[in-house]
């Protein structure tokens, strides 16, 4: 068992700072394990986030050692032994308390999606889809809903004005799961352009280097929907078609 | 007097996992005001960890599936201490939930002809989950919560309940804090439905989340509901074994049924030494019918890897005991040598994120480490089979919370079926009754300000017990004495113990302020935790026999009486009450499906 500093940022949202811990590491333990052991034997009221502790719910995102990662799938082994290793909440969001930040934009952001709405059942009741036609859709539904992309994208990171009409990475890829779904209907290109600001994205893939999934959410997401929303605003034929249509 | 908030719905429902958020889609889209309060953020509940798939006999792979072949399947698997009308609704009604699903955005991994794909697990007679890789409750929870969003529910996240009011005889609302701020909230509502899983953190070694502290079953035992089954606690088979911080994670059955083995130390597939009489005739005694069945369902019976999850764990920990295990305490698990990389990567992609990540083993290239980890409670709320209603008037529950559905013990992949089949019930019938509530639901002053100012009394305390200190001793407790294998002493030191924590967590105390306060949750976690861990101890006292997920040393054979009967628990004044009451009888034809082979 080794001794080990860890930096913690304690505070709410009139201000804190960082507080240091000496506490134990065992072989094979995760940030989250050592900041669990702060908290049980330190500090009763450090407050962290967390639920399954295994990379699948996205709860306890933060950024260690400057780096937005999820401290259950961090192991303490990939930092220089002997070296504090400094522990704070997402920058983006506002503060609760401590590694505790408020996240509720984003599930403002999720209400302003326009639902799926499915073509109707064959005869027979089922939808048939092909594998191949949805292997795309499903990398986006791997989404654990960190919020690391969000915390890192820049337009949001040191814009808080920007909040109001951006709904930032991890909704983009809930727009392409639903534009890009085989059984979907509705039409949410105006949307993407006027009131979730897919034009702010300038495509520097902060986003796709944080996702703990790997989902490639700039190449295989944004700029997909960047073509699709260029072409029904700008397509001559598209254009010519809405003109008689709407006559 | 206490400081409050209150809110008036129609129907509260009380938690935010499958069963929770399909209850509180369907009440809603039945016109009453529906309420969702959730112990974390949406979309977090343990329902997100789920990773085979949701069985349905929906006969997509092996056309002679069907209702009737599911239905024996979990009663058998159960040891027939299911209720077996419920057994019957689930496995009628799955398969609709699953299209529903699709229909509302979830996307199946799909067969040849573009069909929902079906994977086999353990138990089932042909392959019957419909998965998503390994991340089947991923889907499933996000597709439910987006639905619940379009809707419009209100959403009360990181809000615990603590307590449930009554008016008289019946259910009239539910007190309880906000994560956030600790501020205490007032919920006024005629129905209640209960969805908040399950106890695992009852135990050292789980599966389970921080949340799975049994509050549904202790805030139903304390409103005077019964509880029924509680001796019944699944251990999985495959937990991960190492490194020490993991252990306890969850392995899929997906492995197993995707092609993966069993082996020890030695290099022996013993799970050939553990086929147990009932399924004697419909497992495969060799390594090579085994094999074959995977291909040929009809010519070669089921490889007996693929055994109910309790008769797996029990042989997995006589394997370790006898001296057979892996370097960390396990057995092997091993799907590298039997299939390529890359049918690997494709079909459990999570399981080989989560070895290489956290245990640097590559399950492509090596074995993994597996053994025993706490993980489903059987037991739960009596319920009536069709509406979900609890023995307390407008109360419900469902979801792992309930119990009845999976008797002795639970069927891989029937989990996530229990979700969305009994949730869209109490969901239904909670709007029922809501609908025919007529004023408004009184609520005791005094009352809510005692259970206010009992939540506050660990503030008012100074170097007291420290919470996080009880949990573990609980913990431990209830891993050494009321585990995988149980004996009338133990269980008797284990009451003991219990009675020590209580008392213990009387006195303890918590630092800081409200806001935010993680010792403070855990001071109020602990009473619900203890609650549920002494009647699971009372319970598993009271069934001196061994069937399912009870194993008693001291009684190693079934009990031809005890097959007639649940264990029942009720809170009467102070004390806890247990009796033994006969299961529901059962029609002759669902009799004869299940007796034949």
């Amino acid at each position: 068992m080794t001794q080990t500093t860890m930096r913690v940022w304690r505070g709410d949202e009139s201000g804190g700072a960082f507080h240091n811990y000496t506490v134990a590491a065992e072989e094979g333990e995760v940030v989250l394990d050592v900041i669990h052991r702060v908290q049980a034997t330190q500090a009763n009221d450090l407050a962290v986030r967390w639920n399954c502790k295994a990379g699948k719910c996205g709860s306890c995102s933060a950024e260690v050692n400057g780096l937005p990662r999820l401290m259950c799938m961090t192991r303490m082994n990939v930092f220089p032994e002997g070296q504090p290793i400094t522990v704070a909440p997402m920058k983006t969001f506002p503060i609760i308390r401590d590694l505790v930040t408020d996240v509720s934009f984003n599930y403002e952001m999720a209400k302003q999606v326009p639902p799926f709405q499915p073509k109707p059942r064959e005869a027979d009741g089922t939808h048939r889809m092909m594998q191949e036609d949805i292997d795309r859709v499903q990398e986006f539904h791997k989404c654990i809903e960190c919020f690391m992309c969000q915390n890192v994208c820049h337009v949001i990171r040191d814009h808080e004005e920007n909040k109001r009409h951006f709904a930032g990475p991890r909704m983009f890829i809930r727009y392409a799961e639903l534009e890009m779904h085989p059984l979907d209907t509705n039409d949410r290109r105006s949307l993407l352009r006027e009131g979730a600001g897919l034009g702010y994205c300038n495509i520097t893939k902060c986003c796709t280097e944080v996702c703990p999934e790997h989902i490639t959410i700039t190449d295989n997401a944004i700029i997909p929907l960047k073509e699709r929303v260029v072409d029904v605003r700008y397509d001559p034929i598209a254009w010519l078609g809405r003109k008689i249509r709407r006559r | 007097m206490a400081e409050y908030e209150t809110h008036e719905f129609d129907v509260i429902v009380v938690g935010a996992g499958g069963a929770g958020l399909r209850a509180a889609v369907e009440a809603s889209a039945a016109g009453v005001r529906t309420a969702l309060v959730c112990k974390s953020l949406l979309g977090k509940a343990h329902t997100v960890m789920a990773e085979g798939g949701i069985a349905a006999a929906m006969g997509n792979v092996y056309p002679e599936d069907n209702w009737r072949v599911h239905f024996r399947d979990t009663m058998r698997g159960g040891k027939l201490l299911n209720n077996w009308r419920m057994a019957q609704l689930h496995a009628q009604e799955a398969p609709e939930r699953v299209l529903e699903l699709e229909e509302w955005g979830a996307l199946f991994d799909r067969t040849d002809d573009g069909l929902i794909l079906q994977r086999d697990f353990g138990g089932h007679r042909y392959a019957r989950l419909a998965h998503v890789g390994d991340r089947t409750g991923l889907e499933m929870i996000r597709t439910l919560q987006h639905n619940a969003v379009q809707q419009g529910i209100d959403v009360f996240m990181e809000c615990t309940v603590t307590r449930l009011l009554k008016d008289g005889d019946r259910v009239a609302g539910a007190f309880a804090y906000w994560r956030e701020s600790g501020k205490f909230v007032l919920f006024k509502a005629p129905a209640v439905v209960l969805a908040t899983g399950g106890i695992g953190k009852a135990y050292k070694i789980t599966s389970n989340s921080w949340e799975y502290t049994g509050d549904g079953h202790a805030l139903a035992l304390w409103a005077g509901a019964d509880l029924i089954d509680m001796e019944f606690v699944q251990f999985h088979p495959t937990g991960m074994v190492w490194p020490p911080s993991v252990r306890g994670i969850l392995v899929t059955e997906g492995v197993r049924g995707d092609g993966g083995v069993l082996t020890n130390s030695k290099g022996e597939r013993f799970m050939f030494r553990y086929i147990p009489e009932m399924f004697r005739a419909e497992t495969a005694d060799t390594e090579e019918e085994a094999d074959r069945w995977y291909t040929d369902k009809k010519g070669a019976r089921r490889t007996p890897d693929l055994l109910p999850r309790d008769e797996v764990a029990r042989a997995i920990n006589a394997e370790v005991k006898e001296g057979r295990g892996t370097p960390h305490g396990g057995v092997f698990l091993d799907i590298a040598s039997r299939k390529d990389a890359e049918y690997i990567k494709r079909r459990l992609p999570s399981m080989y994120h989560q070895f290489r990540e956290l245990a640097d083993v590559n399950i492509t290239k090596e074995p993994m480490e597996v053994g025993p980890t706490a993980h489903y409670m059987m037991g739960g709320v009596r319920v009536d089979a069709d509406t979900q209603a609890s023995t307390i008037t407008g109360l419900f529950a469902a979801g792992e919370v309930a119990a009845g559905l999976h008797g002795a013990n639970r069927l891989g992949g029937n989990s996530l079926s229990d979700l969305v089949v009994f949730g869209r019930r109490a969901g239904q019938y909670a709007a029922e009754y809501a609908k025919q509530f007529q004023g408004v639901p009184r609520v005791d002053d005094g009352e809510v300000d005692a259970v206010a100012r009992s939540a506050l009394a660990p503030f008012g305390r100074t170097g007291g017990e420290n919470p996080y200190a009880i949990q573990q001793d609980l913990q431990e407790c209830m891993h050494t004495l009321v585990g995988i294998i149980r004996t009338e002493d133990e269980l008797a030191k284990a009451l003991e113990e219990l009675a020590a924590l209580k008392e213990r967590a009387t006195r303890v105390s918590v630092e800081g302020h409200r806001q935010y306060n993680p010792g403070w949750h855990l001071a109020l976690d602990l009473e619900p935790l203890l609650a549920v861990s002494e009647c699971i101890t009372l319970a598993a006292r009271e069934r001196r026999e061994s069937r399912g997920a009870q194993t008693r040393d001291d009684y190693p054979k079934t009990d031809p009486e005890l097959a007639k009967v649940n264990v029942v628990l009720r809170k009467r004044g102070d004390t806890v009450s247990v009796t033994q009451e006969p299961l529901p009888a059962w029609p002759e034809e669902l009799r004869k499906l299940v007796e034949e082979a």
